[in-house]
């Protein structure tokens, strides 16, 4: 592939790098990457991945943009509340780069839909905002055997890893085996979150994708990173697959994926 | 034996498991997952992982916002 004049300019800082160059800016314009969720971690995710030249960007969301959204959800605009947040992320993605293709996904994910959708793209990137959702995608990435970049934030803090239980490491379920009971959690819009934390943890997020894309660096497979924002401080732990994880473990128990139930949304204190 | 949780110091009764230490606690071991010396415990070894003196454990909430 060659590039166009136009390409070279807007793709220079990337060229330059000795890590990326050329090759690697034509690996990430081949490249197809689904973002599970347009919300906190989807829009950075969207905006950053569209600049780097991400050539193709999946994007599903069932929502529309709300008022309460735009504190940190700032792919989405206040004149596009109400639009389909897959359109209006679509929107800033095509207005940042319009050198890239931009698939709209404006469904639930759910057991029935999750192995086709998965299947046109080489890495998933879950940004979604409800535990039922973040073990299907687990499971669903798994069965498909694509490498999972993972983030999740509530109030101050955050969360990241990626799982590549096809190449070794562990999956979201050896870190934690089954959604949280329900009733005992309260949601998104009880506990809050900082709207920077969002811009961190998904930029940070759109880090590791392009580093698993280019196949530069160390992989945070085999890793979980934990932000604190009220201390300002990263901790980074390890890892390893759990031999009883009932998804990747020897002796499975989960042989194919299960709709999930209605889970409430964020975590705990 | 002495241990590190959450940044505090913490005696326990030797031999304690991570299971043990987390009812001790009060928290659901559903609820969490446990970070002992930098690494996860696996969720599957809570009941027989025995924690030792000078261990530092870090619990780490389940959290799923986006």
């Amino acid at each position: 592939m060659s590039f166009s004049e136009e390409q070279i300019r807007r793709y220079a800082r990337h060229i330059l790098l000795p890590n990326v160059g050329g090759t690697g800016q034509e690996k990430l314009l081949a490249s197809k990457v689904l973002l599970i969720g347009a919300g906190g971690l989807g829009s950075p995710l969207a905006v950053y991945l569209a600049a780097a030249g991400v050539g193709t960007i999946g994007i599903v969301d069932d929502d529309t943009v709300d008022l309460s959204n735009l504190q940190r959800q700032i792919a989405h605009t206040t004149d596009r509340i109400g639009m389909a947040k897959t359109a209006s992320a679509a929107q800033a993605m095509q207005a940042i780069n319009p050198d890239i293709t931009v698939h709209q996904h404006r469904m639930r994910l759910d057991a029935g839909n999750a192995a086709e959708l998965f299947a046109g793209y080489d890495l998933i990137a879950d940004g979604s905002d409800n535990f039922g959702t973040r073990f299907l995608v687990n499971d669903a990435a798994f069965f498909a055997r694509k490498t999972l970049v993972s983030a999740a934030i509530l109030r101050f803090d955050g969360q990241l890893s990626t799982y590549k239980p096809h190449a070794g490491g562990p999956c979201y379920r050896c870190i934690f085996r089954e959604p949280p009971p329900p009733g005992q959690i309260p949601s998104c819009a009880e506990a809050g979150i900082l709207g920077a934390v969002a811009g961190v943890m998904g930029t940070l997020q759109a880090t590791e994708i392009l580093k698993e894309l280019l196949g530069i660096g160390d992989s945070m497979a085999g890793r979980l990173m934990i932000y604190d924002g009220l201390s300002a401080a990263f901790r980074t732990v390890r890892v390893k697959p759990d031999p009883g994880c009932p998804l990747c473990g020897p002796a499975p128990t989960i042989t194919h994926l299960q709709q999930p139930e209605e889970a409430p949304a964020c975590g705990l204190p | 034996m002495q241990l590190t949780v959450n940044g505090e110091p913490r005696t326990c009764e030797t031999g304690m498991t991570v299971e043990g230490l987390l009812t001790s606690i009060g928290l659901d071991p559903r609820k969490v997952a446990v970070e002992r010396n930098r690494e996860i415990v696996p969720k599957s070894t809570f009941v027989t992982t025995a924690l030792a003196d000078g261990d530092v454990i870090e619990i780490v909430h389940f959290i799923g916002g986006g």
